[in-house]
């Protein structure tokens, strides 16, 4: 499946309550490194969608909740496992970079 | 299948040398790399002093551009990373990072160079916790706050000045009494109210927890030691050549940079041309880089043609 946009209104909902991992990309339209991740975050969302669950937050939108999490770097994944972040990736990777990165979870 | 030419980078160099390549009809193939295409101009800002744009341009526009004028001739443009090369010998093999391995007779090495670190050990800990190499992915996220830039050549500069639109405070730490920048940049930098100087100085260690709280400073002259408070580090120390898969097959000076003959763009193996801040210590400037793009294109060109 395609990744999915997550806001301040449904943050709850689809992350920190969500049934399995959710990777949430913080980015933003200006940043050239989130933007080189972009496809490579769809690739993973489609070929691993059902086991972790990959969605976007944009920064510049949802400052709080970036400011929440401690967000000075973007791109940053951070992986939440029942409401907790259980892992940070900072910074553009190649996918099979990534992919190790986030073996624990697919 | 074997190609005529594959090229492996994609900054300014690679684009231009494709550019070249691909109107010379040997339907070059550039690896752009998966997260990296575009170089090093990806993470600036405004560029100014590149020739025929008289009100500047943006980094990642003038790539785009050059992406584009590259594809247009011709050129098949691949973004993935190559993760392993063997060079000698008359056919060149590279793979890449999904695991496929592409021949041809002809290579232009244009992988640039990556940012410099410090070299302290709490400087990989506190990455991304206010330790940043790059302001224009990270500096939104300091406002208001008092934040420090290291170095002194023209991308600390450049740092410093764009970090000022966000930041209360920008310390420009530098461990001598003159800025290497150019002038105009340094002038612009030295008048700016929002940003401090700090001479002859040098971070000895990177202090937090969590993320950064302060930064220990040593006086370069006097050997004193101190210690001032700030929530960010933006290391703008220069950079270092992307040598690494090419290291131990093709001959490469002490610091990493690789050997070219002459003003020519060949290296130690037939075949094999490098350019762009790969093979450049001193100029490093992204029409440099383009220029020497376009000589290693001439120079296989006129290779493949014997």
């Amino acid at each position: 499946m395609a990744t999915s946009k997550v806001t301040a209104a449904n943050f709850d909902d689809v992350v920190l309550k969500s049934s399995i991992p959710v990777l949430v990309d913080f980015w933003a339209e200006w940043c050239g490194p989130c933007r080189a991740i972009g496809p490579i975050l769809e690739d993973l969302s489609n070929e691993y969608g059902e086991k972790i669950k990959i969605v976007k937050l944009n920064t510049d939108e949802e400052s709080a909740i970036a400011i929440k999490y401690g967000v000075t770097s973007i791109p940053m994944l951070n992986v939440y496992v029942n409401g907790e972040v259980v892992k940070t990736i900072i910074g553009a990777k190649p996918k099979p970079a990534l992919l190790k990165d986030l073996e624990a979870f697919i | 299948m074997i190609r005529d030419l594959v090229i492996v980078g994609s900054g300014p160099a690679g684009y231009t040398a494709a550019i070249y390549a691909a109107r010379a009809q040997l339907s070059p193939v550039l690896y752009e790399g998966s997260v990296t295409a575009g170089g090093a101009l990806m993470t600036t800002t405004e560029v100014e002093n590149f020739p025929g744009f008289v009100d500047g341009v943006m980094g990642p526009e003038l790539m785009e551009s050059m992406r584009k004028q590259a594809a247009r001739f011709g050129t098949e443009l691949i973004t993935d990373d190559v993760v392993e090369m063997d060079l000698k010998g008359e056919i060149k093999t590279i793979k890449d990072g999904s695991g496929h391995v592409i021949q041809a007779r002809a290579v232009i090495l244009a992988t640039g160079s990556a940012y410099r670190h410090i070299g302290l050990a709490n400087e990989d800990r506190l990455s991304g916790r206010g330790v940043s190499w790059c302001a224009t992915c990270d500096g939104f996220f300091f406002r208001d706050q008092t934040i420090a830039v290291v170095g002194g050549g023209d991308s600390a500069v450049e740092e410093a000045t764009f970090l000022t639109k966000f930041a209360s405070k920008v310390v420009l730490i530098h461990r001598r009494d003159t800025l290497r920048a150019s002038k105009i940049m340094a002038d612009r930098a030295l008048n700016n109210p929002k940003i401090e100087m700090l001479w002859n100085t040098e971070v000895v260690d990177i202090l937090g927890e969590n993320k950064v709280e302060a930064l220990a400073l040593r006086n370069t002259l006097t050997g004193e030691l101190s210690q001032r408070d700030f929530t960010g580090l933006f290391v703008a120390i220069g950079h270092i050549p992307r040598s690494e898969l090419l290291i131990g097959q093709i001959d490469c000076d002490n610091e990493g940079y690789v050997k070219v003959e002459g003003r020519s763009t060949k290296t130690n193996l037939p075949g094999v041309f490098a350019c762009g801040d790969l093979v450049d210590h001193t100029y490093r400037q992204a029409i440099t880089a383009a220029g020497s793009g376009c000589q290693a294109a001439l120079d296989a060109e006129k290779f493949l043609s014997h």
